[in-house]
């Protein structure tokens, strides 16, 4: 008898802390303690809490064992698993606030406390390759009463009423996608899900995938059997094989079960999915270029109209959905649209997952309902920025995307609102920046990315993200005047007016955006010269104050290049800035504070 | 699997298996103490038979364990606690007794007297 269920998160993040290793070794121990029978050890999908990671959660017993290592998993099992007694220094715990006591009920805890999980319901619960653990948690009831109890047209209605929008990013409502394709007439048609994340700093749709596969595969179905097609792709990059591989396993047993193929459930709907790979190119995100990539063709765009659900793979009407969104969607026609509806705000219904990263302790994934605001989301669940620095901006939609500052920290997170705050939704990255975040840095890195990323197609995305990152980078070297601020305004505008597709005419975005949130900042790199947040390192100046020098000769011996000079016990040292390369080691060095970084 | 029906059965069946992660909302939670003096009392035989009856009966109650529990001597002891947080001992079980403590505390709300810390 399985009296214990052990829950380890076999994720992208805690597999690279080494997870598989504990799940082996943890097997190892279990035998020798003779509890094979009893304990069952389950690889499950990420918990979210991926700074805390290794996670082990264990049943019935509802603890969670945060950071585990290997060598914690004899006394885990000796002292748990067989007399009882939880290892208390390994449990995941938060600080009560007002008594300063240890919280270790997990629903109390400030991170989980304040989530609200329907994308993720089932990620670091179920076994992500076991279809049979899906389907204890109502997996395929949500299919199941669409194709016995509802007819195509009931199915769109009811998305429609939920209010679900597409949460890749545009936040275009699904129902009403759904219908477009509906409305088109064709013999056939296809289903296609978006699984290529691109964002950096963006991974909830790898989590989806990861820990929960079937949902995603499900809701594929439904949308198959809404708008008339028989097939479906999943377009996924290479670079996340664990969640290729889940995908595949679970597209097998989907067959085997008869719960995707021909005939589901006794019925006369067929729908059979298949995976396609992309090579990681953050323009297939695109729909356009991604059905090209699908066809065979280089990953380009092409201008529309026409629509993919009028015109799409291999010239037939097609719906694309992100993968996130799909998660919702077998949820909603289970339990009803009124339920989804009655989460969220008036404009953007439901949950939305996070990927927090950055500038914040915990590090992760959350979902949260729509109408959370930022503040909840960074401090009480991210737990602000670590080591007391302070926050400074959070950057939210990617490189499509803006920065929002402390003054709205409190406004409530939905589609509409960040972008009337200057900002967008996009898939959901959450970057957090302190006080010793470079803004101009920070857009300099979008807009290198961008220019990595650009396919090359048209002239505005191809030439003008490279003429910005060019300005950007002057500046950053100390190298710019007041007229380069409005050169890179100017010509951010021209790129997003002519770009060709979504990617070039979002692309200026976070120059934009720090250039009217920091301008401040942009004027000290072009007109002082100086960064105020010593990162850019051309603009920094090392100096060592000759009365707090006790000359010990420490930081010259650190140094380097050779750049510091003295003579020990004599007289002070001195820093040569000609050839000093600002790595700042003779600043960690020095143990009187003599060094000054300007 | 060839109708909404055979789905059905599926799930049912599937639940059984992880209903051990379903805390939460169960009527009772029963407490094996697998201290060292338990388990050389015969703890785990009885752990066994409790988890083995409310798994193969369906009943909604959660079977756990934890360290020693105080009375050496009158172990092994199991504590059954209800919605409410009210606590029952049984002492110096046995895995015949588990089974006449399920059948009676937990599918029927009978606190089994004759086996309680009191009656010592």
């Amino acid at each position: 008898m399985e009296r214990l269920h052990v829950l380890i998160c076999a994720g992208t993040g805690c597999t690279s802390s080494h997870s598989q290793e504990i799940a082996k070794q943890l097997k190892e121990e279990v035998r020798l303690a003779g509890l094979e029978e009893e304990v069952k050890i389950v690889k499950t999908g990420c918990f979210g809490l991926c700074q805390k990671g290794p996670i082990m959660a264990v049943y019935p017993d509802h603890i969670f064992y945060s950071h585990v290592t290997v060598d914690d998993v004899h006394e885990i099992v000796q002292e748990h698993f067989l007399k009882g007694r939880p290892v208390k220094r390994l449990e995941l715990t938060d600080i009560d606030e007002e008594t300063k006591e240890a919280i270790f009920n997990i629903d109390e805890i400030k991170f989980y406390a304040k989530q609200k999980r329907i994308a993720l319901r089932n990620c670091g619960v179920i076994n992500p390759e076991d279809i049979y653990e899906y389907i204890a948690k109502d997996g395929y009831q949500g299919l199941g009463k669409a194709l016995t109890e509802m007819t195509p047209q009931q199915v769109i209605d009811e998305i429609m009423k939920s209010g679900l929008r597409g949460r890749g990013g545009g936040g275009f409502p699904t129902g009403r996608k759904w219908q477009f394709a509906r409305n088109s007439v064709s013999d056939e048609k296809y289903v296609i899900c978006n699984a290529d994340e691109g964002d950096p700093g963006a991974f909830m749709d790898r989590s989806v995938l990861e820990g929960d596969p079937h949902a995603v595969l499900e809701a594929m179905a439904i949308a198959g059997y809404a708008i008339g097609a028989s097939h479906g792709y999943v377009y996924i990059r290479a670079e996340y094989p664990i969640a290729v591989e889940r995908l595949k396993v679970a597209i097998k047993a989907a067959k085997e079960l008869g719960l995707l193929g021909e005939h589901i459930l006794g019925t006369d709907f067929n729908f059979d999915i298949e995976i396609r790979l992309g090579a990681g190119a953050f323009v297939c995100g695109e729909e356009t270029a991604l059905i090209a990539s699908i066809e065979g063709k280089r990953g380009m765009p092409v201008p529309r109209p026409p629509f993919p659900a009028v015109k799409g793979v291999w010239g037939k009407p097609t719906i694309i959905n992100n993968v996130e969104t799909l998660a919702n969607v077998a949820q909603i026609i289970y339990k009803g649209a009124d339920w989804f509806a009655s989460i969220g705000t008036e404009g953007s219904k439901g949950t939305k997952v996070f990927a927090l990263g950055g500038k914040i302790k915990n590090t992760g994934l959350v979902e949260v309902p729509m109408g959370t605001t930022l503040r909840e989301v960074i401090y009480e669940i991210g737990g602000g920025c670590p080591n007391h620095k302070n926050f400074k901006a959070v950057q939210t939609g990617g490189p499509s995307g803006g920065c929002l500052t402390e003054e709205s920290l409190d406004e409530p997170i939905d589609f509409d609102n960040l972008v009337r705050l200057g900002s967008m939704m996009g898939s959901g990255g959450m970057i957090v920046l302190d006080e010793d975040s470079c803004m101009v840095d920070v857009a300099r890195f979008y807009m290198d990315f961008i220019v990595d990323e650009s396919c090359g197609k048209c002239a505005p995305c191809r030439v003008g993200t490279k003429r910005l990152l060019e300005l950007l980078t002057k500046i950053c070297n100390g190298e710019g005047t007041i007229e380069t601020l409005d050169e890179l305004e100017k010509l951010s505008y021209q790129i997003k007016e002519t770009a060709l597709c979504g990617l070039g005419q979002t692309a200026p975005n976070p120059v934009l955006s720090t250039l009217r949130l920091f301008r401040d900042e942009y004027l000290a790199h072009v007109v002082d010269k100086r960064c105020p947040a010593g990162v850019c390192k051309a603009l920094l100046r090392y100096t060592i104050d000759p009365n707090k020098c006790k000359k010990c000769s420490l930081c010259a011996k650190q140094c380097p290049v050779g750049a510091i000079s003295g003579t020990v016990g004599k007289t002070p040292f001195e820093i040569d800035p000609a050839k000093c390369i600002r790595c700042g080691a003779c600043m960690s060095t020095c143990r009187f504070g003599a060094i000054v970084r300007q | 699997m060839k109708s909404l029906a055979d789905l059905q059965k599926l799930r049912a069946e599937a639940q059984k298996r992880v209903n051990v992660r379903n805390v939460g909302n169960e009527d009772y939670r029963v407490v094996v103490g697998m201290g060292t003096c338990g388990i050389a009392a015969g703890a785990r035989p009885v752990l066994n038979a409790f988890h083995e009856e409310v798994s193969h009966e369906g009943l909604n109650a959660i079977v756990t364990q934890a360290g020693c529990m105080g009375m050496c001597t009158l172990e092994p002891m199991v504590e059954i606690y209800d919605k409410q947080g009210n606590k029952t001992t049984y002492i110096k079980m046995d895995a015949t007794k588990a089974h006449e403590v399920v059948e009676s505390h937990l599918k029927h709300g009978t606190v089994l007297d004759k086996y309680t810390v009191n009656q010592m």
